[in-house]
C-alpha cells in the first residue's frame, strides 16, 4: 500500500513539473518537441504491455494510435467535444479494436498475429481514406477550440500529454508488479506450457490487447488538436509502427522503464536530427539503432547496465 | 455501369496480373513457406530490385527484365549475407521468433528509407518498347505491360517448381523444410542449404521488382502494398507449395482487378489483406497445405 502511495507522489511530482515546464514559457518549439517525445513514451508503454511482457508483436500501432485521432475527428465535426471526452472515446474505441485482436491471437501466434495487425492497419487507412466526412484521403483541417485553461494552446496539449505519459507508464508498472505481468511473462515463454499450469491465457491475452489498444488511443486523441490538420499518411505513419517497437527494444522490454528510456533518447535524437539533418535521416537512424540493438544488445539497455553491474 | 465487356477485361486484367503476382509471391513462398523465416523484408528487396532495373535503365537503357536476371547473383549474395546475419544472432540462439521479426522490420525500414534519401519520393517507372503496346481479342485489350510480366511470372514458377523437385539442392530444400536432423544424415550441412534457399528468395526479388517497375510507377514506400498481397498469396496457396502460390496468386489478381474495376482502385489494397485475415482465421493451412 506504502508502495502504491510512493508511485501515486512520483507520478503527481512528474505531472507538477510538467506544469512547471508549461509555465517557463521557453523556447515554443520546445513544447512542440516534448509532446511528440511524450506521445512516445505513451505508445511505447502500450506496445511494450503486449509486446514486450506478453510476446505478441503488434506492428498495427498506426491503427490504433489513428483510430484514436479519428475518433476525435468525428466527436469534433458532430459535436464539438471537449479534449476529456476525446480522449475517454478515442481510449474506449481503440480498446474496442484491441479486444478484436485479442480473440484473434486465438488462431494466430507469432508471425501470423503480426502480418495481421499490420493487414489490419492498412485495412482500417483504406477505409478512412474512403471516408469523406473525416476528410478522405484529402483530410481535414481542425480548429482548435478557442482559450485553452491555460498557456497557448500547444502549451496545454504539452501539458496533458505529461500526465498520459505518466498514467500509461503507471498502468504498465501495475501491470508488471501484478500476477498479471508474471501470467504474461508466462506465456510469452511458452503459451502451452502457461495453459497448461492454470495461467488463464485467453483472458491474460485479452486484457493485455485491450489496456494496450487504450493507452494507444488515448495517444492518438490529442492528435487533431496538435497537427490541427489530420490526413490519412501522417495518422497511419509507419513511423509510429516501427518507433513503437523500436524504443522498448532499445530500452528493454521487460521492465516499465525500457520504453521510457527508449522513447526519451531515440524520441529526442529524432527530433534533434529533424531539426539539424533531414526527417528522413531521423527514420534512417531509427532503422539502423534498431537493427543495432536487437543483434549486438538483445536486452536493451537495461540488459548492458544489467550485465555491467554484474560484473 | 456492369457489362460484360468490362467483366471480361477485368478477369483478363486480373489472370495478367496473377501472374505478375506469382513472380512477386515466389521469393517470400520459399523463405517463409518452406524455410519457415518471417522475413517481412522480402517487399523492400522486391523495391530494392525495381531501382536497380531504374538506375541502369537511366544509365546504360537496359531493358529491366535484363537488368532482372543481370542483378540475380548480386541479390543472391545480399539474401545469403541476411541470412547468416539472421542465422548467427537468432536462430542458432533460439530467439528467431520475437527479435528475428523485429530484426527484418527494420531491415525494411532501412532498405525503404535509403532509397528515399537516395532517390527521393517521386514515382519512377521504365518504359520499354513494348509498355504501349496491346492486341485484342473481340473486345478484351491484353497490354503487352501486363503480358511480359505474367509470362515471366509463370516461367519463374515453372523453373523453381522443376528445381526444387529434381536437383540434388532442390531436394535439400524441401526436406529441410521437413526434418533438419535427418538432412544432416544425409550429408547435408541445414544452414549451408538455408543460406542457399534463402539467397534464391532474395535473387527472385531482383527479377519481380525489375517486372514490377516496368508495369507501374514505384516509390519507396511501395513496398508497403505488397506485405499484405505476398503474405496473402503464400498463406493461400499453402505455405511453400510452388503451385499453390501460382493459383492463389491468379485468385488474388483477379480478385483485385474486378474490386478496382467495379468498386475504385482505392479498395484494391484491401483485397489482399481481406484474403490474408479470411485465410488465417478459417483455413490457415490454405488451399494446398499439407
Amino acid at each position: 500500500m506504502r508502495h502504491t502511495a510512493g508511485t501515486l507522489l512520483v507520478g503527481l511530482a512528474v505531472v507538477a513539473a510538467g506544469i512547471a515546464v508549461a509555465m517557463l514559457r521557453v523556447n515554443p518549439y520546445l513544447y512542440f518537441a516534448g509532446y511528440v517525445i511524450l506521445q512516445y513514451v505513451v505508445i511505447a508503454t502500450a506496445w511494450n504491455i503486449l509486446g514486450g511482457y506478453g510476446g505478441y508483436v503488434n506492428f498495427g500501432t498506426p491503427a490504433f494510435f489513428a483510430l484514436g485521432a479519428y475518433t476525435a475527428v468525428v466527436l469534433i465535426q458532430w459535436i464539438r467535444a471537449p479534449l476529456p471526452v476525446l480522449l475517454l472515446a478515442g481510449g474506449l474505441v481503440s480498446a474496442l479494436l484491441g479486444l478484436g485482436i485479442g480473440y484473434l491471437t486465438l488462431r494466430l501466434r507469432g508471425v501470423f498475429f503480426s502480418i495481421a495487425t499490420l493487414a489490419l492497419s492498412i485495412v482500417l487507412q483504406t477505409m478512412i481514406m474512403n471516408w469523406d466526412y473525416v476528410g478522405g484521403s484529402r483530410g481535414l483541417s481542425v480548429l482548435r477550440p478557442s482559450g485553452p485553461p491555460f498557456g497557448n494552446y500547444v502549451v496545454f496539449l504539452f501539458t496533458v500529454m505529461v500526465a498520459l505519459a505518466v498514467g500509461a507508464v503507471t498502468v504498465a508498472r501495475f501491470i508488471e508488479r501484478s500476477w498479471i505481468g508474471r501470467g504474461l511473462s508466462a506465456l510469452r515463454d511458452n503459451e502451452e506450457a502457461a495453459e497448461c499450469m492454470g495461467v488463464p491465457t485467453l483472458r491474460l491475452k485479452l486484457f493485455a490487447t485491450t489496456v494496450s489498444g487504450f493507452l494507444l488511443g488515448v495517444a492518438g486523441a490529442p492528435f487533431p488538436y496538435y497537427v490541427t490538420f489530420v490526413e490519412p499518411n501522417s495518422a497511419f505513419a509507419i513511423d509510429y509502427a516501427v518507433n513503437a517497437l523500436a524504443m522498448p527494444m532499445i530500452g528493454g522490454t521487460t521492465s516499465w522503464i525500457g520504453p521510457v528510456i527508449g522513447a526519451v533518447l531515440l524520441g529526442s535524437a529524432q527530433q534533434l536530427a529533424t531539426v539539424t539533418i533531414s526527417s528522413e535521416m531521423n527514420l534512417f537512424i531509427v532503422g539502423v539503432v534498431l537493427v543495432a540493438f536487437v543483434v549486438l544488445a538483445p536486452e536493451g539497455i537495461l540488459g548492458l547496465v544489467r550485465r555491467l553491474r554484474g560484473r | 455501369m456492369f457489362s460484360w465487356d468490362l467483366l471480361a477485361n477485368a478477369v483478363v486484367a486480373g489472370l495478367l496480373l496473377g501472374g505478375f503476382y506469382a513472380a512477386v509471391s515466389l521469393g517470400i513462398s520459399l523463405i517463409f513457406g518452406l524455410l519457415d523465416i518471417a522475413n517481412i523484408a522480402q517487399p523492400a528487396f522486391l523495391i530494392l530490385g525495381s531501382y536497380a532495373a531504374y538506375v541502369m535503365n537511366e544509365a546504360y537503357g537496359l531493358d529491366p527484365i535484363l537488368t532482372g536476371i543481370l542483378f540475380t547473383p548480386v541479390f543472391y549474395l545480399l539474401g545469403a549475407l541476411v541470412y547468416r546475419v539472421y542465422y548467427g544472432s537468432f536462430e542458432r540462439r533460439g530467439e528467431e521468433s520475437l527479435r528475428g521479426l523485429v530484426f527484418f522490420f527494420g531491415v525494411l525500414f532501412i532498405i525503404e528509407v535509403s532509397l528515399s534519401l537516395k532517390y527521393g519520393v517521386d514515382y519512377r517507372l521504365v518504359q520499354t518498347g513494348y509498355t504501349g503496346k496491346s492486341i485484342e481479342f473481340g473486345g478484351v485489350g491484353i497490354a503487352f505491360r501486363y503480358l511480359v510480366p505474367c509470362v515471366v511470372g509463370v516461367a519463374m514458377t515453372i523453373a523453381l517448381y522443376l528445381f526444387l523437385g529434381r536437383t540434388f539442392y532442390g531436394r535439400a530444400i524441401m526436406a529441410v523444410s521437413q526434418d533438419q536432423g535427418a538432412l544432416r544424415l544425409m550429408g547435408a550441412d541445414p544452414v549451408q542449404i538455408k543460406t542457399i534457399a534463402f539467397g534464391i528468395g532474395i535473387a527472385a526479388a531482383s527479377l519481380s521488382g525489375a517486372l514490377l517497375i516496368s508495369i507501374a510507377p514505384v516509390i519507396p514506400s511501395t513496398d508497403r502494398d505488397y506485405i499484405g498481397r505476398m503474405f496473402a498469396i503464400t498463406v493461400l496457396g499453402g505455405m511453400g507449395s510452388i503451385g499453390g502460390t501460382l493459383v492463389a496468386a491468379v485468385i488474388l489478381g483477379v480478385v483485385e482487378s474486378l474490386m478496382s474495376t467495379f468498386f475504385g482502385p482505392s479498395w484494391s489494397l484491401a483485397v489482399s489483406f481481406g484474403i490474408l485475415l479470411a485465410a488465417l482465421a478459417v483455413r490457415p493451412a490454405g488451399l494446398f497445405g499439407r
